[in-house]
């Protein structure tokens, strides 16, 4: 069981994250505002909590991978990382800017905490099996964790990449589904229904939990739990709202790669705490 | 003429092993054609090592490039439509975009497939491959050149793609290969013919004839594609001025492109290019396909005439 400290402090750093993102989409004027709310609580779990990683080390084999397969929630990893240490805050308000180390999708040659340069989806279950593969023969004790998203799951790869993890039986391997229900053009379900998604990663040789996506307790559990399986790799299916904490931006598909004027970012802000 | 011939999927397969033998973290991934791109002598001499991932050419690339950023050496095979075609935009973002240290090994590239038809014969992989930044390209004519263009891509950090031919290739050169250098295989100063792949025999034989008819070709072998050798090409303009290009490829996106591109802008000479017309194959002896699609050495021939009479070397 997770001790209220260790709660009340991820759930500090997700109301920054949440801040962050506001500020950075804004300040680029482009960028996936809802999908980084909606994953900003298992970033901040995995960053802040799960991952041993060390910004003093960011090269370190024996470290924890994380690949955002979803890479255009990009906001809440550059966030998550600058207040990990990874990269100085200040640099945040530049993303997607010329020169920028804060790609509009996550690029590990720019940046250090990155693992995989991932924004075509459907790519980073696959890369995150090859690196769950490369510890397994180098003995090493790393895990990998890989977040994806639900409209992710109507790509082939994903499912050819997950076949391989469950067909290797990859306990090292853990994967995150971001289940915020909403795509570009709107629900999943109406525009290619994933469901039993829970019960599709089983049939594929998964150790499947479903959990509320936004509850920490409820994520450092599942966490926990996939540290513990062996003989399978885990999913975890991470119910979530699309544009999480934001309340006009709360289950609407149009917030998916829209930023916010700057009337939106100062009303989101006031609703997070924080302010322009 | 008469020469031996050899497998350049042997020739992969065997130094896979020796590299393997080498190099103890190297790991190989095939996509159920283990058998034919020949990655099964290294499967078997290192099972642990070798991952056949079954008919998902598209994540064998995400899955090799995870394995290769944790610092290893990876070699993917399937066929070239797979590798290059199916597998494209995980090549482009998971590889080429990473710069992760995979190598991969394309057989079954060109018309040369033969019976399997246009579906199988992959003629804009050399295109494909090439526009990606950091993708060095290989096409190697002969079981020497080979062995040794596998010897070279593992020893660089990066992307490499290389084609091989299904059918076996009469050995031509000696086995010398650097990437960004152009072989030379035969001096002339009367015309210069660049080929690739299974075109550079035919060159040669183009050269024999014109040499018999008193006419001095010079013959190129450009398996390293990329990083292309475009100071013998400009040397190759300024001293036999004029060019014959031969490959078994889409000819508007492939050797006859770079040759002209490369020499238009530093000593422009007329171009000639020998290559598959703006079409996809179909079914036939492979052998016979070559002469149906205009890669024939008597048209390679006719256009060399052609040539030598545009820079009035003949009349």
């Amino acid at each position: 069981m997770a001790s209220p400290e260790v709660v009340e402090r991820l759930s500090a750093s997700a109301r920054q994250i949440r801040q962050d993102i506001i500020r950075m989409t804004y300040h680029a004027g482009s960028g996936h505002p809802g999908g980084s709310l909606s994953v900003t609580d298992l970033v901040a779990a995995l960053v802040f909590h799960e991952l041993r990683i060390d910004p003093e080390h960011p090269d370190w084999p024996e470290r924890d991978r994380l690949v955002l397969s979803k890479g255009h929630a990009a906001p809440a990893l550059y966030s998550a990382l600058a207040h990990r240490g990874f990269l100085d805050p200040k640099v945040l308000p530049t993303l997607r800017e010329l020169g920028s180390p804060l790609q509009g999708h996550v690029d590990r040659r720019k940046l250090s905490g990155v693992e995989a340069s991932t924004g075509c989806l459907g790519q980073g279950i696959g890369m995150a099996v090859g690196m769950a593969l490369d510890a397994r023969l180098a003995k090493r004790p790393s895990r990998v964790y890989a977040i994806v998203g639900d409209g992710e799951c109507q790509s082939g790869l994903t499912w050819e990449a997950l076949m391989a993890g469950g067909h290797y039986a990859l306990d090292n391997l853990v994967v995150l589904l971001d289940r915020n229900g909403l795509e570009t053009d709107g629900k999943t379900e109406d525009l290619m229904g994933i469901e039993p998604i829970a019960d599709k990663f089983r049939a594929f040789r998964y150790d499947t939990v479903e959990i509320d996506g936004h509850n920490f307790p409820a994520i450092l559990d599942a966490l926990a739990h996939a540290r513990a399986t062996k003989g399978h790799p885990t999913a975890i299916v991470a119910r979530t709202v699309k544009g999480k904490g934001v309340s006009f931006m709360e289950n609407q598909h149009a917030w998916h790669g829209k930023p916010p004027n700057r009337e939106e970012a100062e009303r989101a802000l006031a609703e997070l705490g924080g302010s322009l | 003429m008469e020469r031996k011939s050899e497998s350049l999927r042997d020739a992969y397969g065997k130094t896979l092993v020796e590299l393997g033998e080498r190099d103890p973290s190297l790991v190989v991934l095939d996509a159920d054609l283990s058998g034919s791109t020949r990655t099964a002598l290294f499967g078997k001499r290192f099972p642990d090592r070798f991952f056949n991932v079954g008919v998902m050419e598209p994540t064998m690339m995400t899955i090799a490039a995870g394995l290769a950023l944790g610092g290893r050496t990876v070699f993917a095979s399937t066929f070239a439509v797979f590798a290059a075609g199916q597998a494209y935009n995980t090549v482009r973002q998971s590889v080429g975009y990473n710069r992760a240290n995979v190598k991969i090994v394309a057989t079954h590239g060109g018309l040369l497939v033969g019976g399997d038809g246009g579906t199988h014969q992959m003629l804009e992989d050399i295109a494909l491959m090439r526009s990606l930044p950091g993708m060095t390209v290989v096409v190697p004519a002969d079981g020497p050149t080979t062995r040794a263009a596998i010897l070279a891509i593992a020893s660089f950090e990066g992307p490499a793609y290389v084609r091989l031919t299904r059918e076996n290739l009469p050995v031509v050169t000696d086995g010398t290969f650097a990437l960004g250098r152009a072989g030379q295989l035969r001096e002339g100063t009367d015309l210069t013919i660049v080929a690739i792949g299974s075109m550079l025999a035919r060159a040669l034989d183009v050269a024999e004839e014109l040499h018999q008819a008193g006419v001095e070709a010079r013959v190129l072998d450009f398996a390293s594609v990329k990083p292309a050798d475009e100071k013998a090409l400009i040397r190759a303009a300024r001293e036999t001025g004029a060019i014959l290009t031969m490959e078994e490829h889409n000819v508007l996106t492939g050797l006859g492109a770079l040759v002209a591109s490369a020499t238009s802008t530093t000593y422009p000479v007329p171009v000639r290019q020998i290559g598959v017309p703006d079409l996809f194959g179909e079914s036939g002896d492979p052998w016979k396909l070559l002469d149906h699609y205009g890669l024939s050495q008597k048209r390679a021939l006719d256009e060399a005439w052609a040539l030598l009479q545009l820079r009035g070397k003949v009349s």
